[in-house]
């Protein structure tokens, strides 16, 4: 059995590449959720690979992984945009960065880029601020939903034959007859031939369990706005200048019509502070608004929130063999999104099979297309007719702002969503203006019927986040 | 000669949709007496700020738990208001009270709560499930 | 399936059900179209009473009035689609809408908009802090307390004093739940006098003006919020910080008017209207939450029974809107309502001052209209009735207020 360590994008595509050539490949996640750890709170770009540090890893694995995504787009069913990118130069002396990302993305084999002038640029990014005088434009780069990627992952693997299992925490690790005994902190134990450790900010204290030494993890958060779908402020994600620590406050169009303003970039003490911070959200809106002047902090604001990045010292991916059948994937920062379907094919292709000398072929009856999951909303009216002739339940709206039918929130449920956010994240209910508002005590409501489980055990997301106390008259 | 204490306050009156705003002078003795009255537009508004200052009453509204229902709950009224220091009381005798489905809108699922001539009436239909 | 009709109404709330019913008796056909199981909008969930002094002169709770109103509209033809969400609108009178039945289409001749409102989201606030479970609206608090028979919360602050938030507070405080406080960011309540009396004072709740929320805190499950006094400008002013250990924030922060799925037509942010409810497309009428917010019931009402027999009356082509007088908002006025005049009918003005006045002389020129309203605040709104004129000069009406006295 080969195990994989930690449910997020990266361990999700690595296990679903391993498991195209073994059936029992098993996928821990620590967590209540598929992707609910670094993978749901970023910028979820696809970057054109231009600007990383030629030579690193991240330079080899992004650009690959870019030019993947198509592919994992058709298979997964998942959705990505390609709406290029700016890096954005508001003053003379920004010019000459934008010449220094040229000769980076030569260096780095990227051909897909642009200089755009004045004229160019408005013309495609019209709400940019006055002082904008030219870009470095990239027309790969693109936009999807890392979490949808990640759960989509974990379904092919179900449906090849592998297992998924969430809320289970690796605590111990022992070495018996030349396999690894995985101890999780539920008290289950699990005998596993090869692991891959891709446990996020928690990659390193994970690889110690191993006995070996990885860089050091310190998280630095990142926060962010979500703005709504009612003005339409930009067309492609919108760069400043980078900085030496990260690539900037951005402007960032998300897949579902809204658009991201952030991140910032601060060390925190904890992996486990996603706290929302006075100071960041208003260095997001100072500097935001640099960019594109227009954005209405007062009146379009749906959410804030934070997300933690995975950085260690070098600043680079560290993947590679640990000591017998273990291979550490750890400080996967930015562009980890990016390079993960490279990542899997790195992990596969190079270290197991050259570097491990473990022999890999290909399964006969792989299945490699997963069904999109159903957002009738996105089909067309004959479809979702259909569809409600085959199921009244598909005709029956239950999130208003994002049109979520009841069958939409019963098949989440089925594959395996036993929180809110679980079925938020499945469906896109809640995501809306009304941030859930009107659906929530409804897929409440439902969870409860399909599961079984009483309204007091329902969570938000982790242990822990309660909604329901009890009942307010009992029998 | 006694000194009485003088105390202010306002009311607003909720006989009627004007809701004047009543502005009270009155002496808190023995028995309260109103000094000065200011801001009611009907003599109804009087006698209400006299009882508000002396034991105010309130309609109770709250939920009965409904068995066999549609929905768990019937939302419920009392059909006069009671004096609010029975309040905490009367939700108490309420949290005990349960109904059986059906339930019609005015029926009666306490009577003379706590001896206050009020009842405790459901405001909702709630069908058996 | 392709339904034709005279008049769709779109919500089948307060307003929408008087909406649907005065179409009828306009002697239009009428579609009454609504998104939840049941009709009656959050009067279901509003089980205080407070409701139809004005329209039914009787003190009812949220569920009597609806049901009167329910009553009266199964006496009619009325057909009323319930669990039935509208998906578009288009230009040419056709309203797309899907249920469990399907996917069908309705060509009407006149549409009216009773959509409501929706609470305004803590999370769109900005406000730092974790990220934790026990953050609701009030209304979402209602709906799991007064219908699903859940109790969200052992312990509670009540960030906003409008109307829900109040009768939110009284509410958790009956059924056991601490509510610590209510926290209102301006200097004076959001809410009716009526309910800051019978919901906070009558409990001893204290009622916290002029302070703001912080910063939130817990670990998944919320345990603390921090709460500042803010200074006349707005400002935190320094060392006033409270922190109330509770396990539930219920917000009350404001409505917003939904529009959707009408594209095109003018709103700011509710539908722009006249007093005969017409929007700036001839076919479309609105009344309601989804214009401005209104305090009462009452008045929503008596506005969407307006609507529907505008609606009814310009399906059979007998009303035909000519002049739109504009009314400018002058000296302390926040909200008007409606916009704009059609001088040939009755108005029904509605207006919301901008601040606080012990005695407020409200104006309307050049009608030479005066009112005088005491205690004039934002949080309670004024009616004032214009009757029909026939000033072919006037283009523009402004209103304004001022301190008398």
């Amino acid at each position: 059995m080969v195990a994989v360590i930690g449910g997020g994008i990266v361990g999700s595509l690595i296990a679903r590449e391993i498991n195209k050539y073994v059936e029992d490949v098993y996928l821990f996640e620590a967590k209540n959720g598929i992707g609910t750890g670094v993978t749901k709170a970023n910028s979820g770009i696809l970057h054109g690979g231009y600007d990383d540090p030629p030579g690193s890893l991240r330079a080899q694995l992004c650009y690959k992984g870019n030019r993947l995504y198509d592919e994992i787009s058709r298979e997964l069913s998942i959705e990505v945009k390609r709406i290029g990118s700016h890096v954005v130069a508001l003053d003379e002396g920004e010019l000459a960065v934008i010449d220094e990302l040229e000769e980076k993305a030569t260096r780095n084999n990227v051909k897909e880029y642009r200089i755009l002038n004045r004229d160019e640029l408005f013309e495609m990014e019209p709400n940019l601020s006055e002082n904008a005088l030219s870009s470095f434009y990239c027309p790969i780069a693109g936009i999807t939903e890392p979490w949808e990627v990640a759960i989509q992952a974990a379904r092919s693997i179900e449906l090849n034959g592998g297992r998924v299992f969430k809320g289970k925490r690796l605590v111990e690790v022992a070495k018996k007859d030349g396999k690894f005994e995985l101890s999780f902190e539920d008290g289950s134990t699990y005998t596993a031939d090869l692991v891959i450790n891709a446990a996020g900010l928690y990659a390193d204290e994970v690889a110690k369990l191993f006995g070996d030494d990885v860089p050091k993890i310190f998280p630095i958060k990142g926060e962010y706005f979500l703005l709504g779908k009612d003005v339409r402020y930009v067309n492609s994600v919108i760069f400043p200048m980078p900085s030496e620590l990260t690539k900037g406050c951005l402007v960032i169009p998300t897949v579902d019509g809204g658009f991201l303003a952030g991140p910032t970039a601060h060390g925190v003490q904890s992996k486990q502070d996603f706290s929302t911070t006075r100071d960041g959200l208003a260095e997001v809106k100072e500097k935001t608004l640099k960019l594109i002047p227009s954005l209405d902090f007062s009146r379009n604001v749906v959410k804030t929130f934070a997300g933690l990045r995975p950085e260690s010292g070098g600043k680079d991916f560290y993947i590679d063999v640990g000591t017998d059948n273990v291979i550490h994937v750890s400080g996967i920062r930015s562009p980890g999104l990016t390079a993960a379907p490279a990542i899997a094919k790195y992990v596969t292709e190079y270290l197991i099979e050259e570097k491990l000398h473990i022999n890999l072929e290909k399964r006969q009856n792989y299945i490699e297309h997963v069904e999109k999951v159903s957002h009738f909303v996105e089909t067309d009216f004959d479809y979702w007719s259909k569809a409600i002739e085959e199921d009244p339940e598909a005709g029956q709206i239950i999130c208003f702002c994002n049109k979520v039918t009841k069958q939409e929130i019963k098949e989440a449920i089925r594959n395996g969503a036993r929180t809110i956010d679980e079925v938020k994240f499945a469906t896109r209910a809640s995501f809306g203006e009304c941030q859930g508002s009107f659906c929530t005590s409804k897929i409440l409501k439902i969870i409860c019927d399909e599961t079984g489980l009483r309204p007091q055990d329902v969570l938000l997301n982790e242990k822990g986040s309660w909604i329901i106390d009890s009942e307010v008259r009992s029998i | 000669m006694n000194l009485v204490e003088y105390k202010k306050k306002k009311i607003i009156c909720t006989n009627c949709p004007l809701g004047c705003k009543i502005n009270l002078v009155y002496a808190d003795a023995d028995e309260v007496e109103i000094i000065e009255a200011q801001g009611n537009r009907c003599k109804r508004g009087l006698e209400f700020a006299k009882q508000e200052i002396t034991d105010p009453l309130r309609v109770v509204v709250t939920s009965v738990r409904v068995e066999d229902g549609e929905i768990p709950m019937a939302s419920v009224r009392s059909d006069k208001p009671v004096p609010l220091r029975l309040m905490e009381e009367i939700m108490g005798v309420i949290r005990q009270t349960k109904v059986s489905a059906p339930v019609k809108r005015g029926d009666i699922i306490i009577e003379n709560v706590l001896n206050t001539g009020a009842n405790i009436i459901s405001t909702r239909t709630v069908n058996k499930k | 399936m392709r339904y034709e009709t005279d008049v769709v109404v779109i919500g089948a709330g307060g307003g929408g059900m008087a909406a649907a019913l005065s179409a009828y008796k306009s002697g239009a056909d009428v579609i009454l179209i609504e998104r939840e199981d049941e009709t009656g909008g959050v009067l279901n969930q509003c089980i205080h009473n407070g409701f139809g002094l004005h329209y039914y002169k009787k003190d009812l709770t949220g569920p009597e009035f609806k049901e009167t109103l329910q009553e009266e509209l199964e006496r009619t033809n009325v057909r009323v689609l319930k669990g039935t969400f509208v998906l578009d609108v288009s230009r040419d009178k056709r309203i797309t809408f899907v249920n469990s039945n399907g996917i069908h289409e309705i060509k009407t001749k006149a549409l009216v908009m009773t959509t409501g409102a929706r609470e305004r989201h803590f999370n769109s606030l900005g406000i730092p802090g974790d990220r934790v479970s026990g953050i609701f609206t009030a209304g979402v608090a209602q709906k799991y307390i007064n219908l699903q028979n859940l109790k969200p919360a052992n312990s509670a602050l009540i960030v906003g004093s409008g109307d829900i938030g109040l009768i939110m507070a009284r509410r958790l405080h009956l059924e056991g739940i601490e509510v610590k406080g209510v926290v209102e960011i301006l200097p004076y309540p959001g809410g009716l006098e009526r309910n800051v009396q019978q919901c906070l004072r009558d409990y001893d709740i204290p009622l916290y003006l002029s302070h703001s929320v912080t910063r939130v805190e817990g670990k998944n499950r919320l345990s603390k919020v921090y709460v500042s006094q803010l200074d006349g400008t707005g400002n935190i002013i320094p060392n006033s910080e409270k922190v109330f250990e509770v396990d539930a924030l219920i917000t009350s922060v404001g409505l917003i008017p939904s529009v959707k799925p009408v594209e095109f037509v003018k709103t700011g942010p509710g539908f722009i209207t006249s007093n005969t409810n017409q929007t700036t497309e001839d076919w479309i009428f609105a009344a309601g939450n989804c214009t401005v917010i209104f305090d009462l019931v009452d008045y929503v009402a008596r506005e969407g029974e307006k609507a529907g027999k505008y609606a009814a009356l310009y399906a059979k082509n007998e009303y035909i809107s000519q002049e739109k007088i504009t009314i400018k908002k002058g000296k302390n006025i926040n909200i008007i309502h409606p916009s704009y005049i059609d001088p040939n009918q009755a108005t029904k003005l509605y207006i919301r001052v901008s601040r606080v006045f012990q005695k407020a002389e409200i104006t309307i020129e050049p009608l030479g209209i005066k009112i005088i309203e005491e205690e004039a605040r934002p949080s309670e709104m004024v009616e004032i009735q214009i009757k029909p004129f026939k000033d072919n000069l006037c283009k523009e009406i402004e209103v304004s207020a001022h301190e008398l006295g």
